[in-house]
């Protein structure tokens, strides 16, 4: 997918995620955590992961995380990267490129 | 992804707390408060700018957490929004046990969703007839159809009321006695019990009143209904408390069950236990108090 305008999902409650991506060459990360000492390398796998799942190559992307599981990042980049192209609101891949 | 069992149509339903699925410190945790069935919300509790991120939110919750024993069921937007289709899809792509329809009036409503759940089975290869489906009737109109809203799906377990909208459609607000859904209440309960299915009462929304919330509750289980809509984990034990049978009423069913199962071994069909007549019309409901009192940990014989 090619991010074609900035968009954000996820809030800055506790246990939840803010992401937001924005176009960029290659892939260049942003991350803040509240728990950056003990999961910081986890959460990073896990948004690099979801962006390779969903084919993303170029893209700015920045995580304000407050201890957030795995399951919730990858819900809130899947989210932000299906609204940065508009496509967030039906027939997403379920089992498919979002699992 | 973490695999659950087949959902049950009969099963039970005490409690069946609302949690808005668009909160990820809440839906990640909610099997701890031992409720029967957790209800995440995709309706009112998600504003209608976050209806896409819930759905994600969702997907991954019901896919990477085991819930357990607790049921699984998801409440749809609305018939009347852009929402569902896609709300449909995520459920039964997630593997929820059963989804909620909002605002349902009539059978129809029921067999455009049943249609939707369908389609969605096929499209994401799930067993067909799986995903089991429930209505909140909440306005007149729900009320007075709801017999053929019970009627309309093999998929249907239950019906709720949901107690805001109808309030005001009726022109009345809460009642100490219960007063203001009387008429309600009574009609989803025999529709229901016509239907052969569960009936839930509407949420008790005023945590400081807990007077007030349990004279309700003591007043759902009198009246027949299977189990109560929560907002909170503070009103689960309540619930189950009351819901529970008493010693002496589990007592006799156990009675009963053994009674009956001797005697139509032996060719009898009608008998005593305790100088009262028993035949096969006393079974479901004792076996039911069995059931029950085994789910709240007062009976662990092997009739059930």
């Amino acid at each position: 997918m090619r991010i074609e305008r900035p968009a954000v999902a996820g809030t800055l409650e506790s246990s939840d995620a803010m992401v937001t991506v924005e176009p960029g060459e290659g892939l260049s990360l942003e991350l803040a955590s509240s728990v950056m000492n003990t999961y910081g390398r986890q959460i990073k796998e896990t948004v690099l992961e979801t962006l390779k799942r969903l084919g993303v190559e170029d893209c700015f992307i920045s995580v304000v995380d407050k201890g957030a599981l795995d399951c919730t990042i990858k819900a809130r980049v899947e989210c932000a990267v299906f609204r940065s192209c508009g496509l967030s609101e039906k027939d997403i891949p379920w089992g498919g490129e979002v699992r | 992804m973490i695999p659950r069992p087949r959902p049950e149509k009969f099963r039970l339903r005490r409690t069946m707390m609302f949690l808005s699925a668009q909160k990820p410190g809440l839906i990640k945790d909610a099997y701890i408060y031992g409720c029967d069935s957790i209800m995440l919300d995709l309706e009112d509790a998600v504003a209608e700018n976050q209806k896409d991120a819930a759905r994600f939110s969702l997907y991954h919750a019901l896919t990477s957490v085991d819930y357990g024993d607790t049921e699984v069921i998801v409440r749809i937007n609305g018939l009347d929004t852009p929402h569902w289709q896609e709300d449909v899809r995520v459920c039964v792509a997630g593997g929820a046990d059963g989804i909620r329809i909002a605002k349902c009036e009539s059978a129809r409503d029921v067999r455009t969703v049943e249609a939707a759940v369908l389609a969605a089975e096929k499209e994401f290869v799930r067993e067909e007839g799986r995903t089991l489906l429930m209505a909140a009737l909440e306005s007149p109109k729900g009320i007075l159809n709801a017999y053929e809203i019970c009627c309309a799906s093999d998929r249907m377990f239950g019906v709720a009321i949901s107690g805001g909208d109808l309030r005001k459609s009726l022109q009345t607000s809460p009642q100490r006695d219960g007063i203001d859904m009387l008429a309600a209440r009574g009609q989803v309960i025999l529709a229901a019990r016509a239907a052969g299915i569960q009936c839930f009462d509407t949420v008790f929304t005023d945590l400081d009143d807990q007077e007030g919330f349990e004279a309700e509750v003591r007043q759902n289980k009198a009246m027949g209904f299977d189990g109560k809509s929560l907002i909170n984990p503070r009103q689960i034990r309540f619930v189950h408390q009351v819901f529970a049978p008493t010693e002496k009423e589990v007592r006799q069913a156990e009675k009963i069950v053994r009674a009956y199962r001797e005697q139509s071994a032996a060719g009898v069909g009608v008998f005593t236990v305790d100088g009262k007549m028993i035949d096969i019309a006393f079974i479901p409901g004792a076996e039911r108090t069995l059931r029950l009192a085994k789910a709240c940990g007062m009976y662990g014989g092997d009739l059930i």
